[in-house]
């Protein structure tokens, strides 16, 4: 590790040498001012809440959110391979560190769940907590949202993108600092409404460039200056919506599988659809049936809770790192990081726990009281030790 | 409160702008709610932890799913706040 001084010394070098290099590039003609390049100011963020596709293959679209999901994955299986390699009875290095996770979790969903459905539960619960977590701090790797492809600003016919980038072909595929985005208004493609075929999608083209055209001279852009948009190759999991989406679905299956593998379907569903007291005769039983039909509501609103909880908290952070670095470069962005990682893991957390919360009252079953009584037991057990 | 003065106040009010205070008022007033829910919820979990120390795994454990319901609601107001700016 090298020192303290040694770190100022090369910080300072590697400044000053970016200084240098910015004015080698106002002198080659590729930068424009001066301000921009010594500053590093970076372009205004053309922020995108849907993710970008990369390649489509008929119906079927790679978005750079698939893509980071798939290297998760792979990252995942790659460390549990090589954690599992050669085991020994002592471990050491890879296999101590993934010991210590796995029983680190263990304590957390038995202490919850009790002993023998905490260990019925636990694969579910860790899978979901270690995905979505090294899901998050993937995406905080200098090489996430940065390094995409330049697609020229209305070249994709059928979504009209409004904020783009504005920079100078330079041949070295950088857009350099100090670039600013154009925003382009949407084009009123209503007068095109009455042709058809290839006669309006000819009309619905010239009105896009249309108005590209006049942006572009509003803003007094030259024409070696093209306007583009960025899709960056890699871009956080979680930030698309479709994705805890796909954990809030699969969390909610699993719930409820639990629930009626333990209970029975008939009892299970009777939580829901409560007409015990009704059957009697007894009409106060329309006060327990309308409680089970808000319980049934409860559930699909859980989908939508932990959905949005996950999806929000992700994009609200790529957004924040965004501007961040936008307003004052490599700065400014430093406690937002630790604010991201931070965030990344309590999330993560947050949808395990939740799931093995909601399995546990699954389990135990219509009432409640016996419920409480089943988890605080094991509660109190560990907290003894 | 004549014409005059209220025609331009009138065109002052585009659509963009709008959209722009709408945004504001809606993480503005979103993120009221829960911040008072959470301090809530912490200061029941310190008065506790205080009583009873021997607790706290159980005690943190529940506390940060408790702030984890709460700030769920903070961040639907996000999300449509993000929507109305950027989005419509």
């Amino acid at each position: 590790m090298p020192r303290l001084r040694t770190l100022i010394i090369l910080g300072v070098l590697a400044i000053l040498l970016g200084q240098v290099g910015g004015l080698v590039m106002i002198k080659a003609g590729i930068a424009e001012d001066l301000l921009k390049v010594v500053l590093l100011r970076g372009a205004k963020p053309a922020i995108e809440i849907k993710a970008e596709k990369l390649y489509t293959i008929g119906f079927f679209s790679i978005t750079n959110t698939l893509l980071t999901a798939w290297i998760v994955v792979l990252f995942l299986i790659g460390l549990a391979y090589f954690a599992t390699r050669r085991m020994a009875l002592i471990p050491s290095g890879l296999q101590n560190l993934m010991e210590a996770v796995v029983e680190g979790l263990l304590g957390l969903v038995v202490g919850t769940a009790g002993e023998k459905e905490g260990r019925r539960f636990f694969p579910v619960i860790a899978t979901i907590f270690l995905f979505i977590v090294v899901a998050n701090w993937f995406a905080l790797l200098p090489v996430f949202n940065a390094i995409g492809k330049i697609e020229p600003l209305g070249a994709e016919k059928k979504e009209f993108h409004e904020e783009s980038v504005v920079y100078k072909e330079s041949g070295l595929g950088l857009i350099f600092p100090g670039a600013e985005t154009l925003t382009v208004e949407e084009p009123d493609l209503s007068a095109c409404n009455d042709l058809s075929g290839h006669e309006k999608t000819e009309c619905q083209d010239t009105q896009r460039e249309h108005a590209i055209e006049t942006a572009r001279e509003e803003k007094g852009l030259k024409a070696d200056e093209k306007t583009a948009i960025i899709a960056p190759y890699l871009r956080s999991m979680n930030t698309d919506l479709m994705s805890p989406m796909s954990f809030a679905i699969a969390s909610a299956i699993f719930v409820e599988y639990w629930g009626i593998s333990a209970l029975g379907f008939f009892a299970y569903a009777g939580r829901f659809f409560n007409v015990s007291k009704l059957v009697k005769g007894d009409p106060m039983g329309v006060i327990d049936f309308f409680v089970g039909v808000l319980e049934f509501i409860a559930e699909i609103a859980r989908l939508i809770s932990f959905t949005f909880r996950l999806f929000g908290n992700m994009l609200a952070g790529e957004i924040l790192l965004l501007v961040m670095t936008f307003l004052i470069p490599f700065l400014l962005a430093l406690p937002f990081y630790g604010l991201e990682l931070f965030v990344g893991a309590i999330q993560a957390f947050v949808f395990a726990m939740l799931t093995l919360v909601f399995g546990t009252l699954a389990v135990a079953g219509h009432g409640g009281h016996e419920a409480e009584g089943h988890v605080q037991e094991p509660s109190g057990a560990a907290a003894a030790h | 409160m004549d014409l005059a003065t209220i025609v331009p106040v009138m065109l002052a009010f585009t659509d963009d702008s709008m959209r722009f205070i709408g945004a504001g008022i809606a993480i503005g007033v979103g993120s009221f709610g829960p911040a008072l829910g959470i301090g809530w919820l912490v200061s029941k979990a310190m008065e506790a932890l205080g009583r009873n120390p021997e607790a706290q795994p159980v005690i943190q454990t529940n506390m940060i799913l408790g702030i984890a319901f709460a700030e769920a609601i903070a961040i639907y107001a996000l999300v449509v706040a993000v929507m109305i700016g950027f989005v419509f």
